[in-house]
C-alpha cells in the first residue's frame, strides 16, 4: 500500500499477510458457519407427521425419554428431587417445554430459558405421545385453532386483563421475583403459546378452556401477532418496554444534546 | 484595533463622579476593578483564509436550511397520508419532521456560528440608565393619585374601601374548598373503601364476559380474573370495579395456611383475594403458581398466598383483604359475604395497621 508502483506478486503477498486478512478470513468463516446454522434449522422438518395414538411412536417416546429425561423425572415420570412429577401434564406440555428449548434444562437457573431446541420435531412428538399414554392431559391443540382468524379486538382485551400484567401490553415480557421473568412473546409461535396458556408452564398460571375458551385462546394469539405484524407508527418502539426506557432515552440523548449545544453556544470561538 | 474602538462605547455623562454613599459602608482597602481582560483575537480576524472558510460554512448552513424546507414540502406530497394507512402517517410525520428539523437547526446553527466566528468581537462597557424620572415626571404621577383618591373618595368612604378589601380578600376561600372533592364522596375513605359490589351470595364472574364460575372449573394453578355478577350493568361501572376486582386462585391441598376465624372463607384450596394493592391501589395480578406470590407490579410488594396474603416484601403495610367464598346449589362460585375489611390502598386511619 505504501508504495504505489509496486509489482502484482509482491502485492499479493502483502495482501495476504495484512492485518486486515485475518479479519476477512475469520468474517468469512463465520458467514459461512452461520449461514450453514441457519440452513440446517431451517432444513429441521417444518411439519412432522407423526400418530401420536401409535405404539410405535409411543415406544420410540419411550426411548427417548429414558435416555434424556428420566434422570431428574424419573423412569416412570414419578418425578425426582430434581425434578416435577409429569404425570398429567399432557401432550401439551411436552410439546412446549421441549420444543420451545426450555428442556433439557442447561443449568440450574431461576427458570428454564429459551434455547434452540435439542430435539426435532418428531422427535419431541414422539416424547409428547409417550408423556400423553402414561396418563391423560392437555393435548397439542389443534392447528385449526392456531390460525390468525381471531377477533383480535376481543383478544387484545383478555391479553390486557389476563396476560399483560407479567408480559407487558406489547407482549415484551417483564420481570418477576428473584430472577423469574415472563418471556417475550413477540416471536413465540401459536402453539406455544396456546401451549402455556393451556399448561401453566413453570411460574405462569394455568388457564384451561372453562376459564378462556379455545376460541377465546385464537383471539389473544390474532391480538398478538396481529399486534406484532402492525407497523409500528409511534416510530422507535425501544422494546416496547414504556415510560423507563423512553425516558431513559430522552435523559441521556435529549438532555445531553441540550447540554452540548449549551457549550458550544457559551464556548468563545478561536 | 478592536481596543481603540472600546473607549468609543464609554459614555460622556458623569458616571465618573464621586456619589454620596448614603448610610452604605464603603470600604478604604475595597478591592480594585481589574478591569478587562485582554483582547484576544480569533483565528478568523488573524487569518483571511479561515475567514473565508467559516464564511462557506455559514452559507452552507443557510442552504442546508434551505433544502431542509423544500425537503419537508416535498415530502408532503411525496409521502400522502392514505385513509386506513397508520405506516403513511408514520413516513409522512418522519420526513415533513426531519425537513423541519434540518431547516430550523441549520439556521440556528448558522447564525450561532456567524456571530461567534465572523461578527466584529469586541468588548464594551453598557453603564446603566437611572431608573428614576425627572422632578416634573415625579410631581405630575403624585398629581395623578391626589387626583384619583379626591375622585374616588377611597380615603374619604373608609366603609366602601374597607368593604372592598373584605370582598377581594374573601375570594381565594371557595378555591380552596373545592379540594374537598379530591377526597372521596361518601364521608371518609374508610367509609367508601368499606363496602364494595360483594354481598351474600353474589356470584364470582370472569373479567370481562360476566360468566359466572364453576368451581369445578378453576383446576390447580389456575387464575380468574374476577369481577362480581352484575357490575357489567352497574350504574358506576369502574368504580364499582375499582373496589370490587378480586383474583381467584386455587392451590394444592395442603400448602394453605388458614387461621381459625377463616376457616370457611375458601373452597377446596380456592381462595379470592382483592386485586387491589393495600399500598397505593394498584391491581396485584402477577401470580406465580409455584412459589404462590402475588407481586405488584408498581412498587414490588409481594404477597404471600399460602400465608392469607401477608406482605413478605415491598411497601405495602397489610395483607389483601380475602373474600370468604363458598359454590351454591349449582355449582358455582359464590361470596359468603362482602370483605370484613377496606379494600385499596392504605390511609390514615389504616395507617400502620399490620395485623388487620
Amino acid at each position: 500500500m505504501a508504495t504505489m508502483n509496486s509489482d502484482d506478486t509482491k502485492r499479493r503477498k502483502r495482501g495476504r499477510r495484512s492485518p486486515l486478512a485475518s479479519v476477512a478470513l475469520v468474517l468469512t468463516g463465520l458467514l459461512i458457519t452461520g449461514g450453514a446454522y441457519a440452513l440446517m434449522t431451517a432444513a429441521s422438518p417444518a411439519n412432522a407427521d407423526v400418530n401420536m395414538a401409535s405404539a410405535q411412536s409411543i415406544s420410540q417416546g419411550k426411548k427417548l425419554f429414558a435416555a434424556n429425561c428420566a434422570t431428574c423425572h424419573g423412569l416412570n415420570l414419578a418425578g425426582t428431587s430434581s425434578g416435577p412429577s409429569l404425570i398429567g401434564v399432557g401432550a401439551a406440555a411436552v410439546d412446549f417445554q421441549v420444543g420451545t428449548g426450555r428442556m433439557p434444562l442447561a443449568q440450574d437457573a431461576p427458570q428454564a430459558e429459551v434455547k434452540p431446541p435439542v430435539f426435532d420435531e418428531t422427535q419431541t412428538l414422539q416424547m409428547a405421545a409417550y408423556v400423553a399414554s402414561i396418563s391423560p392431559g392437555p393435548g397439542i391443540p389443534a392447528s385449526s385453532n392456531l390460525t390468525l382468524t381471531g377477533d383480535a379486538t376481543k383478544g387484545a382485551e383478555l391479553f390486557r386483563i389476563n396476560c399483560a400484567m407479567c408480559h407487558n401490553v406489547a407482549g415484551a415480557g417483564g420481570a418477576l421475583t428473584e430472577g423469574k421473568y415472563a418471556p417475550n412473546l413477540m416471536k413465540t409461535t401459536p402453539a406455544h403459546i396456546y401451549e402455556a396458556m393451556l399448561t401453566g408452564p413453570q411460574n405462569m398460571p394455568v388457564f384451561n378452556d372453562a376459564n378462556i375458551t379455545p376460541q377465546e385462546k385464537q383471539d389473544i394469539i390474532t391480538a398478538l401477532k396481529v399486534q406484532n405484524q402492525a407497523a409500528g407508527v409511534g416510530g422507535f418502539d425501544l422494546g416496547s418496554l414504556g415510560p423507563v426506557a423512553e425516558g431513559l432515552f430522552l435523559w441521556i440523548f435529549g438532555l445531553g444534546a441540550i447540554v452540548a449545544f449549551t457549550v458550544w453556544l457559551t464556548a468563545k470561538a478561536n | 484595533m478592536a481596543n481603540d474602538d472600546s473607549k468609543d462605547l464609554l459614555p460622556l455623562d458623569g458616571h465618573t463622579t464621586v456619589r454620596d454613599p448614603g448610610t452604605a459602608v464603603e470600604r478604604s482597602d475595597a478591592l480594585l476593578n481589574p478591569g478587562m481582560p485582554p483582547h484576544r483575537l480569533r483565528v478568523t480576524d488573524t487569518d483571511p483564509r479561515a475567514a473565508r472558510r467559516a464564511e462557506r460554512v455559514v452559507v452552507l448552513l443557510f442552504y442546508i436550511s434551505l433544502i431542509g424546507s423544500i425537503f419537508a414540502m416535498t415530502s408532503y406530497f411525496a409521502f400522502p397520508i392514505k385513509p386506513n394507512d397508520l405506516g403513511s402517517v408514520r413516513l409522512n410525520n418522519v420526513f415533513i419532521g426531519l425537513g423541519l428539523a434540518f431547516a430550523l437547526l441549520a439556521i440556528g446553527i448558522a447564525a450561532v456560528h456567524w456571530a461567534k466566528v465572523l461578527m466584529a468581537d469586541q468588548e464594551g462597557i453598557d453603564i446603566r440608565h437611572p431608573v428614576h424620572g425627572d422632578v416634573q415626571t415625579q410631581a405630575r404621577a403624585v398629581e395623578i393619585f391626589r387626583t384619583a383618591d379626591r375622585e374616588s373618595g377611597f380615603n374619604r368612604r373608609v366603609l366602601i374601601r374597607n368593604g372592598m378589601i373584605a370582598a377581594i380578600a374573601a375570594l381565594p376561600f371557595p378555591a380552596i374548598f373545592l379540594f374537598r372533592d379530591l377526597a372521596p364522596a361518601a364521608g371518609t375513605p374508610a367509609e367508601a373503601y368499606s363496602h364494595t359490589m360483594w354481598k351474600a351470595g353474589t356470584r364470582l364472574t370472569k373479567d370481562p364476559t360476566g360468566d359466572p364460575i364453576l368451581a369445578s372449573d378453576v383446576t390447580i394453578g389456575s387464575v380468574f380474573h374476577v369481577i362480581p355478577d352484575g357490575l357489567l350493568t352497574a350504574p358506576d361501572m369502574l368504580e364499582e370495579k375499582g373496589k370490587a376486582a378480586v383474583l381467584l386462585m386455587r392451590l394444592e391441598p395442603g400448602v394453605l395456611h388458614v387461621s381459625p376465624a377463616r376457616k370457611d372463607w375458601n373452597y377446596d384450596g380456592i381462595v379470592a383475594y382483592s386485586k387491589i394493592c393495600t399500598h397505593v391501589g394498584c391491581p396485584v395480578a402477577l401470580y406465580e403458581q409455584q412459589t404462590h406470590h402475588l407481586l405488584c407490579p408498581c412498587h414490588q410488594s409481594q404477597f404471600d398466598i399460602t400465608r392469607e396474603a401477608a406482605v413478605i416484601f415491598g411497601p405495602a403495610v397489610r395483607p389483601l383483604p380475602q373474600l370468604p367464598i363458598t359454590v351454591d346449589s349449582e355449582g358455582y362460585l359464590v361470596a359468603r359475604s362482602d370483605f370484613h375489611e377496606p379494600v385499596g390502598p392504605s390511609f390514615w386511619e389504616r395507617r400502620g395497621d399490620y395485623s388487620a
